[in-house]
């Protein structure tokens, strides 16, 4: 836990920081699960609503860039109270990604033909929770500074890439079979491609909560794992 | 931390003595000096005017800068005990949080911004506003349903409830699993009759006689099990799809429990059931009726002591019949109390299949009590029994009303 400081002005910047990056996690992780169920049900309406959160997204980030070099400028903050607003910092610029890969996303929606009872996009779900599931996670996380909550995340996401590799062959054997399809099963690709980024990101955001909580870093992730199913 | 002390107001800053020596000081002044006295009378007058109407609102303010002090501590004692998740709010800051709300949410939560507590978009919405009530997804763990409702309690303080939602969305997710439970459970006896039949009918295979008839019985074990599912799925079906027709052929419960009963000593042997029953009648459906006694006997007698015989009993009372299974077996947790009813659901998977269950007796029960608009109660101590009871509204017999 962090002790109280002695300028309490200090301790409100830290906790406003903390608030408006769980803010901008709350909001990405919303654009996440409706981008997808947008994609399913070719519900263009909510997808419309993805796209719009990301400019409150991205205008939560300068908020918190703006805050950060504040606090670092005026209070020159040491040791763990430094690595808080860094961690703050850079998982406000991550979120801002997130909340991009799932506009990306929701850009989708419209350009995806017969969705209905189209095979391809049955896969995706899953894998979308999958990578949702790890946001929501870190998010929780980085709330209670759970550095082994975080460590566990990072081994997670090796389930997310092993999925992407299977839709991916999955795609294309489709493709091969369906010509036809082509033009909507390159999008749903690009979709795929887009969550499995999610998924790296959430463990980007990881690895900033075990710093911020230890101060160490965690070993490489490609030491750890090395990518698994490539044929 | 220590906290800054309001400026007390007080009776005395209500007159600012000050501010009214300063304007007689000037008035003089000015008349000293040789302005017309009636000129420094009205710089007076307006002065003295301008100050009675700054003056500050002294009871508000005295109020707000006790009470909250002394309510601080009453509430946080006040909120712990709630069984639902609580969470007090300082603005937007959680000054406390109660047991329930620090074991959902997690203890590092009280003092931060309630944003990383309740990140979700429309939770952030209610945290703008005063007062409200919304219902979040995903709060604590990802698929979670969580009814979120704010209170303000004064312009510093609110109260945050949490209401966990998750098992009424549950229900309907059951539905979907029911088709894969079913599937499995129809898989499972099929899976053990093909691989039997396979070594049965492979030439090369070496089965000596004695081997032979245990794969046969286990063959016919395994048929049984099906036929006795798809017999089950399909009355289950069937009481679903009429369950808003209410029965109405009056039937003799008592007569009926007594005949089973009867049949049952038969076929059991004495001493493995007790049967009571007196007389009553109810409007109900006589197949389905038949069904429900005859499924619980069957579970009891399951489960139950063999030494001590299964109570079956049928007593009348003013309005309702009520009908009564007791075994005196080792009884069921109260944990799975909850969940006896649902298709599928085991207390322990392997015993029920050894004993030939479904999964799917209780279930039945449930619909059919619930189509005769009736009450099935489930009772149970650890290691001395199980009660199961269904009440059933008695006939409506015309009164013979006089003349």
């Amino acid at each position: 836990m962090v002790a109280e400081h002695t300028v309490k002005a200090f301790d409100e910047d830290i906790t406003r920081l903390r608030g408006m990056v769980a803010e901008m996690g709350g909001l990405a992780e919303l654009s996440i699960a409706q981008a997808m169920d947008a994609l399913v049900s070719g519900d263009e309406r909510l997808a419309a609503g993805v796209i719009a959160r990301d400019r409150r997204i991205d205008q939560l980030e300068g908020e918190v860039d703006r805050l950060a070099v504040r606090v670092l400028a005026l209070r020159a903050p040491m040791a763990e109270d430094l690595r808080e607003v860094l961690a703050a910092l850079k998982i406000a610029g991550v979120i801002e990604r997130i909340g991009d890969y799932a506009k990306n996303i929701a850009k989708r929606v419209g350009h995806i033909e017969g969705h209905k009872r189209f095979e391809p996009l049955t896969l995706l779900p899953m894998m979308n929770e999958l990578a949702g599931d790890m946001v929501h996670d870190v998010l929780t996380a980085y709330a209670a500074r759970d550095p082994v909550a975080a460590a566990d995340i990072v081994q997670r996401d090796a389930k997310v890439d092993a999925f992407y590799d299977s839709v991916f062959r999955n795609f294309v054997s489709y493709m091969v079979e369906n010509p036809a399809t082509i033009s909507s099963v390159a999008q749903l690709m690009f979709v795929a491609r887009n969550i499995e980024r999610i998924g790296d990101q959430a463990t980007n955001i990881a690895e900033v909560v075990h710093y911020a909580a230890t101060g160490t870093y965690l070993p490489d992730r490609e030491d750890v794992m090395p990518p698994s199913g490539s044929s | 931390m220590v906290m800054i002390p309001q400026p007390a107001v007080s009776d005395a800053a209500r007159l600012p003595r000050g501010g009214v020596a300063v304007a007689l000081v000037c008035g003089l002044v000015m008349v000293i000096v040789g302005a017309s006295v009636v000129l420094a009378g009205l710089v007076v007058v307006a002065w003295l005017g301008t100050l009675w109407l700054m003056r500050p609102e002294p009871a508000v303010e005295v109020r707000q800068a006790e009470e909250p002090a002394l309510s601080r501590r009453a509430m946080i004692d006040l909120i712990e005990p709630f069984g639902v998740p609580v969470l007090m709010l300082d603005g937007q800051r959680i000054a406390a949080a109660n047991a329930a709300a620090r074991g959902e949410l997690g203890g590092h939560i009280v003092g931060q911004d309630a944003r990383v507590a309740l990140r979700h978009p429309e939770a952030i919405t209610l945290l703008d506003s005063r007062e409200g009530s919304v219902t979040v997804r995903g709060l604590t763990s990802p698929r979670s349903i969580w009814q979120v409702r704010r209170v303000a309690v004064d312009d510093r303080f609110s109260l945050i409830e949490l209401i966990d939602r998750s098992a009424e969305a549950d229900i309907s997710r059951a539905h979907t699993d029911f088709v894969a439970n079913a599937s499995h459970e129809l898989r499972t006896p099929l899976a053990s009759i093909i691989g039997y039949i396979e070594t049965l009918a492979d030439p090369d295979a070496r089965i000596d006689v004695p081997t032979r008839a245990r794969f046969h019985a286990t063959v016919l074990r395994e048929a049984r099990r099906l036929q006795y599912l798809v017999e089950d799925l399909m009355s289950l079906s069937r009481i679903e799809a009429e369950k808003h027709d209410v029965p109405r052929d009056p039937v003799d419960l008592g007569l009926l429990v007594a005949s089973i009963g009867g049949e049952l000593v038969v076929t059991l042997g004495d001493g493995r059931i007790k049967v009571t029953a007196e007389p009553a009648v109810v409007p109900g459906d006589r197949q389905q009726l038949d069904q429900v006694i005859r499924n619980l006997v069957d579970n009891s007698i399951k489960y139950s002591d063999a030494a001590r015989p299964v109570e079956l009993r049928l007593t009348r009372g003013e309005r309702e019949a009520v009908l009564t299974v007791t075994d005196h077996g080792e009884g069921i947790h109260p944990d799975h109390i909850p969940h006896l009813t649902r298709r599928f659901y085991r207390t322990d998977p392997g015993r029920s299949r050894a004993a030939g269950g479904t999964g799917l007796g209780l279930a039945i029960v449930k619909h059919i009590v619930e189509r005769h608009r009736g009450r099935l109660d489930i009772t149970s101590r650890l290691g001395q029994g199980t009660t199961v009871s269904i009440r059933l509204a008695l006939l409506a017999t015309p009164e013979p009303t006089g003349g």
